[in-house]
């Protein structure tokens, strides 16, 4: 593959808090608000809380999910009285680290969440990136024995991405787990800060002017989400993740294997073609009507890169 | 209370009045997802066969159920000492306070003839504790029988005895409801607030099944031998560190300890790591018995995590009196 050359970062942004129980980030954001970090090497960085009411009562979102309201057409959806404290939030933030889509937004926007699944660490990108692929790379091989992959969420196009790291010319989020929502866990805190540290680090070298050979890296890739079984009159859960399923985010699921179990004790199974599942009972998406999502794995190669020089 | 009068001790053991009227309640905190949904099968099954012989079921606090909350403005299960439960009623009062009242209506009065007599109520934590029994008594045969016979029937579930010593007045939790405070909550773990994980579940109505179980043996005349178990009393809560002027944690659990409850915690080994590394130590005087480390709920009640004492209760031999004049 040729090689590609990209503009230096001159601005990135650190997000913790877009939902406000995922305390990694809250804590992460905290401690680098707390030092002053506004410059790291040749970075300019802007350590942000983005949903700061839900923060303080230690919930998701007040009133809708902030990370859902970074669409073109939601951000371009002129605020009234009745408008949602997330979608100012939203409105306010795409002033702050964008304007989405414009050459003032910020060069990278690193979103950090938690999730109640056993994922791991996951990168979550929203399209194929050159420089994505080249920091989750450089992560991996700084961290070796850490459970690190790469979720491509396969969204149609930048203007339905509905992220807050969308707002970015560069936008992911880095997602561990397993943590329970409201809850600290050192270990999870230490994974997600070191990989943090590692992405500031690249974008440095990369900035410093080092070639990053060409590669290729494993990535999962969107292909649908599965509900769970529900009372046709009432919505409610009539089956729960299943103990051979749960936990497993990752491990193929075959044709016939067992996926929920009733509240009776039956086993219901898989039927359709061999995928990988993730965000196996994520505490969030019981609303969202997901129990979990299945992907196909990918190759992905990807070409040497190089700071473009002035 | 009247616990002590009503109970004979013999030379050989310990006679209790028959278990009548027993109640399960779950969704006491409505994000703690296995005994909400264990409520509701339960109360599902019971329309469709219509029992006899069965406990009364309680979705404690529907509300907060309903919006998968721990509790809409106050903590439900905080609401019923017996200060609380007679305190004059306000036009504003909470919504858990006037939820208290109903309960306290159907299940007791605490403290009078006419409350039930045993309730078992429903918990899940995020620490990882197993399955715990919580009293407020280390000398109520009844959850101490109970007790043991799940340890006899399911070995391979790591279960323990949790006292909190305070008076059947004092004790404000939902289960203390019952007459003479006979009563447990039984908390599974770990599981996160509004998630349900399978085998937590499974734990949780295959533990509930043996209590009931074993009261049908206890009203049926059976004689349950004696024995010893340990008990863990609590001693005292520790919270986090936190900073003086915002009172936002500055550390976590350290990893050494996050997920060791009940493994022994000595003078000198690490409890909390700070946001930029460091470790910090415990510094009590005596080795202590932790456990509700990292309960999400506690970081609002400053404790990141609990101690305890362990010793061994002779429980004597237990039947129920064979008069029935109740």
């Amino acid at each position: 593959m040729d090689h590609v050359f990209f503009p230096a970062f001159s601005r990135v942004a650190i997000s913790g808090g877009t939902h406000g129980n995922e305390l990694s980030g809250v804590h992460i954001v905290r401690e680098m608000q707390k030092h002053n970090v506004n410059q790291m090497g040749s970075l300019s960085v802007c350590p942000i809380l983005s949903n700061p009411r839900s923060i303080e009562v230690c919930r998701r979102y007040i009133d809708t999910d902030l990370n859902r309201c970074f669409t073109d057409a939601l951000l371009s959806t002129p605020l009234t009285d009745s408008s949602s404290c997330e979608l100012r939030r939203a409105h306010e933030l795409n002033a702050l680290l964008g304007p989405k889509g414009s050459d003032r937004a910020m060069d990278l926007v690193c979103d950090l969440h938690n999730t109640t699944s056993n994922m791991g660490l996951c990168f979550i990108i929203d399209f194929l990136d050159w420089i994505l692929l080249h920091m989750v790379k450089y992560v991996q091989i700084k961290m070796p024995t850490a459970p690190i992959r790469v979720i491509n969420t396969n969204v149609a196009s930048k203007s339905l991405s509905y992220s807050v790291d969308s707002v970015a010319k560069h936008g992911f989020a880095i997602e561990v787990g397993p943590q329970p929502h409201g809850v600290l866990r050192a270990d999870i805190y230490n994974m997600m800060k070191e990989a943090v540290d590692h992405t500031l680090d690249w974008l440095n070298k990369f900035n410093a002017g080092t070639t990053f050979e060409g590669d290729k890296v494993e990535v999962f890739v969107w292909e649908k989400s599965v509900d769970y079984p529900r009372d046709p009159e009432t919505s409610q859960l009539t089956a729960v993740i299943h103990p051979k399923l749960q936990d497993n985010d990752f491990k193929l699921l075959q044709h016939g294997n067992p996926i929920f179990k009733t509240f009776t004790g039956e086993t219901v199974n898989y039927e359709g073609e061999d995928l990988y599942p993730f965000f196996i009972n994520e505490c969030a998406y019981y609303e969202k009507r997901i129990a979990f999502h299945l992907a196909k794995k990918e190759t992905i190669a990807f070409p040497p890169i190089s700071v473009k020089k002035e | 209370t009247t616990g002590r009068k009503s109970s004979r001790r013999g030379k050989s053991g310990a006679c209790l009045p028959k278990l009548s009227r027993v109640a399960v309640c779950g969704g006491t905190h409505g994000n703690e997802l296995s005994g909400v949904y264990l409520i509701k099968e339960l109360m599902k099954r019971r329309r469709e066969a219509d029992d006899e012989e069965q406990p009364i079921l309680v979705l404690s606090n529907p509300r907060a159920a309903q919006q998968c909350l721990r509790y809409i403005e106050v903590d439900l299960n905080r609401c019923f000492s017996h200060d609380a439960l007679n305190a004059p009623l306000s036009d504003s009062a909470p919504y858990e306070v006037i939820r208290s009242r109903e309960i306290n209506a159907v299940l007791g009065p605490k403290g009078s003839a006419d409350s039930v007599d045993f309730i078992c109520d429903l918990h899940n934590t995020t620490a990882n504790m197993g399955l715990c029994f919580i009293s407020c008594s280390d000398s109520d045969w009844i959850s101490l029988h109970i007790f043991k016979y799940l340890q006899l029937c399911i070995p391979d579930i790591p279960m323990r005895y949790l006292h909190f010593d305070l008076s059947h007045d004092e004790a404000y939790s939902l289960d203390s409801v019952g007459k003479h405070g006979f009563g447990l909550s039984m908390e599974v773990g770990p599981q996160p607030h509004g998630v349900v994980r399978s085998n937590v579940y499974t734990t949780m109505k295959t533990a509930l099944e043996l209590v009931l179980h074993w009261i049908r043996l206890f009203n049926c005349g059976t004689v349950f031998e004696g024995g010893p178990v340990d008990v863990f009393t609590l001693v005292k809560h520790v919270d986090y560190p936190r900073d003086c002027s915002t009172h936002d944690i500055v550390a976590a659990i350290h990893p050494l300890l996050q997920d060791k409850d009940f493994c022994l915690l000595n003078p000198g080994d690490p409890v909390f790591q700070t946001f930029s590394g460091e470790t910090i130590t415990y510094n009590g005087s005596e080795s202590l018995y932790p456990f509700f480390i990292n309960e999400c709920a506690y970081y609002e009640k400053g404790i990141a995590f609990s101690l305890s004492r362990k010793s061994r209760v002779n429980v004597p031999s237990l039947r129920a009196n064979r008069d029935q004049s109740r």
